[in-house]
């Protein structure tokens, strides 16, 4: 239970800020941070703890997003079952291209390149389809009410997207504590023995790609409540798919708050540069590139990860040593 | 005579030009330790594989609990009871001890106590029980050899094939498994081992396969294969029997 309580604390502390913040600035960078985390943790759970890199999530991202705004403007469906049937697209769109990649057994690199590959082609397509509104892009009606998903208030988008992190994070929790779960990361660690221990490597990472790209589409179909416009360059393009992957990857692979952590810490420091700055373009691309490198070098393991070894450093050196074990210690 | 557990029917594999194994029959009843021996390269663990599932055979069937099984992925064949160690050790290296045991347990249990239950009771009868929170990295050649036979047996298996499970250890290591692999087959499962410390083998196995150039060429009790002249050669070369059998008349 402890495990759900931490994630319970956290959410109630992001919960209480638009109490105190009333700054829209502030709240519009938190709404945008904790959509990127909530794609970042649908990375996390292909990439995290599945092991699979995938450098095209903006498929799914994309795909969410474009479901959403064409149900609404095209066949006047309404905004929430719109929502709906964009995570559905995104799991559906998950199923096709893992389950492409993964029965031709692509691994490791291969499969990030394949998956950065459909993400590209859906972006090209995007851009010239009618339904998609080409190059335009599309722009949903303004209709601040409640029942087309859209508010006046700022705090309610907040509130909307800290419980769809919320969620994301019990499904990690969940996972970690499932049979699923432990398969995952069993593949994760070596594939053969997994194998050879009876597990379905093929259905185990279809069934996480199917579940990462319902997390990530998820971040695309609120991406088009939020701000109400999409095109091929935001919704299929490279930039999700970048910070989808390094929000965990710097928070720490893996994990339940990664992906929350990375994506607070690298939003900060890009809003951060173009405070000191003005707006250089490309400049947040080069903080994360650096950053990314720090993170390798000296956390491969995440903020979080880096923490947890410290904890577990200060907690021996008060904790009374363990008694000695009957093995060497090796490596 | 009922028919065993398994039985592998003129399995052939070939890599290119290389027979890696050649039309080579064996069969293993429950309850028994047999042995599969023979020099390097004789095509042991190729057998193996092809047994669990992880290679196709060329030519040849794969028979299992009175049903063909040949060409099955390994995932079904563990869910059907088979289980095998890999020679060179495979540990979840991220993972505590407990939790690559975990891994296997989960095959027959979904649910998370009743998996971790059998877990830790599995790492215990290896004798792994005062290192399941460690990180499986940290484990010792020995240590991590247990872990392999740790898994593989919390997946419950009938048929269990250990690939050089004793290689590697010093005497009292070996001294150590030993009655725990005997323990196994007293339970009732079927035991292949692929072993090349020959008194391992000879104080275990109930029946012996000498696999050379991937041909069965001898099989027996362990007596009787260690007389067979064509076993000697194998090992130690053309010919060879000739002069151990001289130089034991003289």
């Amino acid at each position: 239970m402890r495990g759900f309580l931490t994630i319970a604390i956290v959410v109630a502390l992001f919960a209480a800020v638009p109490l105190i913040v009333q700054s829209n600035v502030v709240l519009n960078f938190l709404v945008v941070t904790l959509m990127i985390a909530l794609a970042g943790q649908g990375w996390n759970i292909l990439g995290g703890y599945g092991g699979q890199y995938s450098f095209g999530h903006a498929a799914f991202f994309g795909t969410g997003a474009y479901v959403t705004a064409i149900l609404q403007l095209h066949y006047g469906v309404n905004a929430w079952i719109g929502f709906a049937a964009g995570i559905a697209a995104g799991a559906l769109a998950g199923a096709i291209i893992g389950g492409l990649a993964f029965r031709a057994g692509l691994r490791s690199s291969y499969f990030a390149l394949v998956t950065l590959a459909f993400a590209e082609v859906l972006r090209i397509l995007a851009s010239v389809a009618p339904i998609t509104g080409g190059g335009v892009g599309l722009l949903v009606k303004l209709d601040l009410r409640a029942q087309s998903f859209q508010f006046q208030s700022r705090a309610i988008f907040y509130l909307v997207i800290l419980a769809l992190l919320a969620v994301s994070m019990l499904i990690a929790r969940f996972l970690e504590r499932s049979r699923f779960g432990v398969w995952l990361i069993a593949v994760r660690e070596n594939e053969d023995a997994a194998m050879a221990l009876g597990v379905d490597t093929f259905a185990v990472k279809l069934g996480a790609m199917v579940l990462s790209a319902v997390i990530t589409a998820a971040a695309g179909c609120f991406y088009v409540q939020y701000f109400l416009f999409i095109d091929s360059g935001i919704a299929y393009g490279t930039w999700i798919s970048i910070e989808a992957l390094l929000t965990p990857i710097i928070g720490g692979v893996g994990t339940v708050f990664g992906a929350l952590v990375g994506a607070l810490v690298v939003k900060s420091l890009g809003e951060g540069a173009k405070l000191v700055t003005g707006d250089v373009p490309g400049l947040d691309l080069m903080i994360y590139g650096a950053v990314l490198i720090m993170v390798i070098r000296f956390a491969p393991r995440g903020l979080v990860g880096a923490l947890a070894d410290a904890g577990a450093r200060v907690a021996r050196r008060f904790m009374p040593p363990r008694p000695p074990v009957r093995e060497v210690v090796r490596g | 005579m009922a028919e065993p557990l398994l039985s592998v029917e003129r399995v052939s594999r070939r890599f290119g030009g290389l027979m890696a194994v050649n039309s080579a029959s064996l069969s293993a009843p429950a309850a028994r330790i047999t042995a599969l021996i023979g020099p390097n390269g004789a095509g042991k663990t190729t057998l193996f594989a092809v047994i669990s599932g992880f290679l196709k055979p060329s030519a040849g069937r794969v028979r299992y609990g009175g049903e063909d099984v040949t060409g099955e992925r390994p995932h079904r064949l563990a869910r059907r009871g088979i289980a095998r160690t890999f020679q060179i050790v495979q540990p979840f290296a991220g993972l505590s001890v407990r939790d690559n045991i975990l891994v296997g347990a989960h095959l027959r249990h979904p649910a998370r106590a009743a998996a971790i239950a059998v877990a830790f009771a599995v790492g215990r009868e290896v004798g792994l029980g005062d290192m399941l929170e460690r990180p499986a990295h940290t484990l010792t050649v020995a240590g991590r050899k247990r872990l392999e036979l740790a898994r593989a047996l919390a997946t419950e298996p009938k048929l269990l094939l250990l690939d050089e499970v004793l290689a590697g250890l010093n005497p009292s290591e070996i001294r150590d498994i030993v009655p725990v692999i005997r323990a196994l087959s007293a339970r009732g499962i079927a035991v292949i081992m692929i072993e090349h410390v020959m008194q391992a083998v000879m104080s275990l196995a109930e029946h012996v396969f000498v696999l050379a150039e991937g041909r069965i060429i001898a099989d027996g009790t362990p007596a009787q294969v260690a007389a067979d002249p064509a076993v000697v050669e194998a090992y130690l070369g053309h010919g060879a029997a000739t002069k151990v059998g001289s130089a034991h008349v003289h």
